[in-house]
């Protein structure tokens, strides 16, 4: 009887150690990542006002970007390499519609109408040439990359202001020919969605936390298996209130949290893409999305058009990137002509993969975990440089180092598992 | 004639056609606008030369199995701590060359053996992680640059520690000693004869190991590794030996681009030399799983030579020539890599 007990014990005892191992593997660059965070935080000695301020706009700036590589992971081509294309076509109608002078709000929605049919075209291009590189999807999108990149350099370098004529002195180098290599937004779009409609920090939290109990009581009650979701329901019930805690505690008190400020109406654009792709994967296509990327084959027995859905994956993400880009420069206020493109596609990639995402999978929410964990590293990495090492400039490198470092561990890992499976397999075959 | 015609076409291929069109439309308008045909042979030759064992590089890796070596980064970081070291130690001359040789050659032995290990993990995806191993890399070394502790005084900054961002050859007489070896001219041309014996004696020693037995096994193992495996041949081993070659070469080849152009560069431009070694390989008529040293020579010549002649050419027409002439390198380059993804066997 004893006997009997004791090896009860056990089992539930290695269950649990199965659980937390599991959960280690499965979360192993996440968990990794936070801890450097906290590590580099710590060190870097910042204050906290600075930091918020900091990370508020970074997110409100990136996060619609990462969001962008969700569906086409979700179809089975992997890290979205080729949103830089969908960026080149932003910052390309942001050139023009700055040269045009449309300014605001109303600047920021011609760029989004006038990038979608190029970022539409690109995205068919693309897709198309995904389809002739199946697996190699990812390495295709790099290289594809590059070689736009250079056709967009001949065209902002030698075309424009030669051939094609642009009279702005401004925008224009002093040769009469080719666009500056930095566009200074400010006068123009800079802040055009952000500047629409600010909250305070504590209001949006209280606001937040409010909607949230709202809604997860809502759906709670009227969901049927209560027992199941119970300890969610209350634990996510608790953030909510930590939430309307910490922005009543803020207000009451007269830190500097009282001035970041919110930029609402990006935000919303953001919470509004989640919604979307929630949605969009309980629709038809959205599920054949989901059959094609696990696999083709059985997608194209059971008479889903494999190649024309991979397309479609790719204009979307095109699309989304396009939009993103534009969000992402109105809030930079400045961008590099020939360089801003480049940088975002590493390192939303690496932001998403931080999150915890692989290159088979990929959800909403490990796209902001990733984005809020690795924009907390690009903000402190610097200054923890500079104190532990006694150099800014190692703290720089090092964040390059790990936004690099990131994509090929995880691409490593997830390329081992499925080897691994490969031969079991075989194996078992 | 057609029907010749179709044949040449579909083994040259398209992309390498347009290519070669123009570099002869480059080579025309060059004569018609009467620049110094000598003084763009020589260079070409000496531009061609220096990139020459860095291509060489790529070769192992086709042939071996792993495709095209875009981790050559590794192997380039090699060769610089080597030249480092031998700067360090005060070498000059011919000394200091070898020496560099000799220093990098464990290191990238060692660090061969672990990417070759890594990569064997890695099958199937190769190409996209030795791409990010090797940025990586490249990063982690400017880290280790901005505390390296080198002492000598082309290296060190006046004040504070680290490495300079380019490390000047000339002061131990390193700078184009290859070029300069048994230099001769006719007429205008000049020949930098060391340079091109030592490319072809890398070629010479890579041709005779691939006719070995590790190098027909190795081919065997590229080609088809089921077979390979099932005819007794340990392929990852195989895949191991011809990434520890490639790095090596890689290493070497650094220290042969370094000495011609006169200086080591260590921050930025090891990034993007991987990608200028496998396009010039590819323009060379090699794909992703087949590559002879043919492909190597016949590549670096007309990647190199379009890159030295585009210059002068481009100046006629722009004002901004060297944007020019990187525009155009970006475009072939990455041009032809894309056309290279697109023949993997229909994609499946």
């Amino acid at each position: 009887m004893a006997n009997g007990k004791n090896t009860a014990d056990i089992k539930l005892h290695s269950k649990y150690v199965h659980m937390v191992k599991s959960f280690l593997t499965a979360h192993m660059v996440t968990i990794l990542f936070v801890a450097l965070s906290l590590l580099a935080l710590y060190a870097s000695n910042m204050n906290i006002f600075l930091y918020v301020t900091d990370i508020v706009s970074r997110i409100s700036r990136n996060a619609f970007l990462v969001l962008s590589l969700i569906i086409p992971a979700v179809a089975g081509m992997g890290m979205n390499f080729s949103i830089v294309l969908g960026a080149m076509a932003a910052q390309a109608i942001i050139i023009f519609v700055t040269h045009w002078g449309v300014t605001g709000f109303p600047g920021i929605l011609l760029c989004m109408v006038l990038s979608t049919p190029v970022a539409i075209l690109m995205g068919y291009l693309t897709g198309s040439l995904f389809n002739k590189t199946k697996g190699q999807e990812m390495i295709t999108g790099l290289i594809l990359g590059f070689f736009v990149a250079g056709i967009y350099w001949f065209f902002f370098l030698q075309l424009v202001g030669g051939i094609i004529p642009m009279d702005n002195p401004i925008l224009v180098l002093s040769s009469g020919v080719g666009i500056r290599t930095t566009i200074d937004l400010s006068g123009g779009i800079r802040y055009g969605l952000d500047d629409v409609y600010r909250l305070s920090l504590p209001i949006v939290l209280i606001i937040a936390g409010v909607i949230g109990i709202v809604y997860r009581g809502f759906s709670f009650f009227r969901s049927k298996n209560q027992t199941e979701s119970k300890l969610t329901f209350f634990f996510s019930i608790i953030v909510f209130v930590a939430a309307i805690a910490a922005g009543i505690a803020i207000m009451s008190s007269t830190t500097l949290l009282n001035n970041v400020r919110i930029p609402v109406v990006t935000w919303l654009f953001i919470a509004g893409l989640c919604l979307l792709i929630a949605f969009f994967q309980h629709t038809k296509l959205g599920q054949d999305m989901r059959t094609v990327g696990q696999d083709r084959h059985v997608a194209a027995v059971s008479g889903i058009p494999v190649d024309k859905v991979r397309i479609i994956a790719i204009i979307m993400s095109m699309v989304l990137a396009s939009w993103g880009h534009i969000i992402f420069l109105q809030n930079m206020g400045a961008f590099s002509t020939y360089g801003s493109h480049e940088q975002i596609g590493f390192y939303s990639i690496a932001a998403i993969l931080i999150g915890g995402a692989t290159v088979k999978k990929a959800t909403i929410g490990q796209a902001l975990l990733g984005v809020f964990l690795f924009h907390t590293l690009f903000i402190v990495a610097p200054a923890a440089g500079r104190n532990i090492f006694g150099d800014a400039q190692l703290g720089e490198f090092f964040r390059v180092f790990v936004a690099y470092g990131v994509i090929g561990a995880t691409l490593a890992l997830h390329a081992w598992k499925t080897l691994l499976q490969s031969k079991q397999k075989q194996l078992g075959s | 004639m057609i029907k010749l015609l179709k044949n040449i076409i579909a083994t040259v291929s398209v992309p390498r056609l347009i290519i070669i069109g123009f570099f002869i439309a480059l080579l025309i308008s060059a004569v018609v606008l009467q620049l110094s045909i000598s003084e763009l042979l020589s260079s070409s030759l000496v531009r061609i030369g220096m990139n020459s064992v860095l291509v060489l590089a790529i070769l192992p890796s086709i042939v071996c199995g792993t495709g095209p070596n875009f981790g050559l980064s590794l192997g380039i970081l090699c060769g610089l701590v080597g030249g480092l070291t031998a700067v360090e130690f005060r070498l000059d001359g011919y000394t200091n060359f070898f020496a560099a040789i000799a220093f990098a050659l464990p290191l990238a032995v060692l660090v061969g053996y672990g990417y070759g290990l890594l990569l064997n993990k890695v099958k199937g995806a190769e190409m996209m992680f030795s791409m990010f191993i090797g940025w990586s890399a490249v990063s982690l070394m400017k880290m280790f640059w901005l505390v390296a502790p080198y002492s000598s005084p082309e290296m060190a900054w006046p004040i504070g520690r680290g490495v300079r961002v380019t490390v000047a050859l000339l002061n131990r007489q390193v700078a184009q000693i290859l070029n300069n070896t048994l230099i001769f001219k006719i007429g205008d041309i000049t020949i930098p004869t060391g340079l091109w014996l030592f490319f072809f004696l890398c070629c010479f020693l890579v041709w005779i190991f691939l006719r070995t037995k590790t190098g027909i096994a190795m081919h065997a193992a590229g080609d088809n590794p089921r077979f390979a495996e099932a005819s007794g041949i340990d392929v990852d081993r195989q895949r191991v030996i011809g990434t520890i070659l490639s790095t090596i070469l890689g290493a070497i080849g650094i220290l042969v681009y370094a000495q011609s152009f006169g200086f080591y560069q260590l921050y930025e431009s090891p990034h993007w030399m991987p990608i200028i070694a496998v396009a010039a390989i590819l323009i060379g008529g090699a794909s992703i799983k087949k590559a002879s040293i043919a492909n190597v020579i016949i590549g670096v010549i007309l990647f190199q030579g379009i890159l030295v002649v585009a210059m002068p050419v481009f100046n006629i027409f722009t004002q901004d020539m060297a944007s020019m002439g990187e525009i155009s390198r970006v475009i072939m380059q990455n041009g032809i890599i894309l056309y290279a993804l697109t023949q993997i066997s229909g994609g499946e």
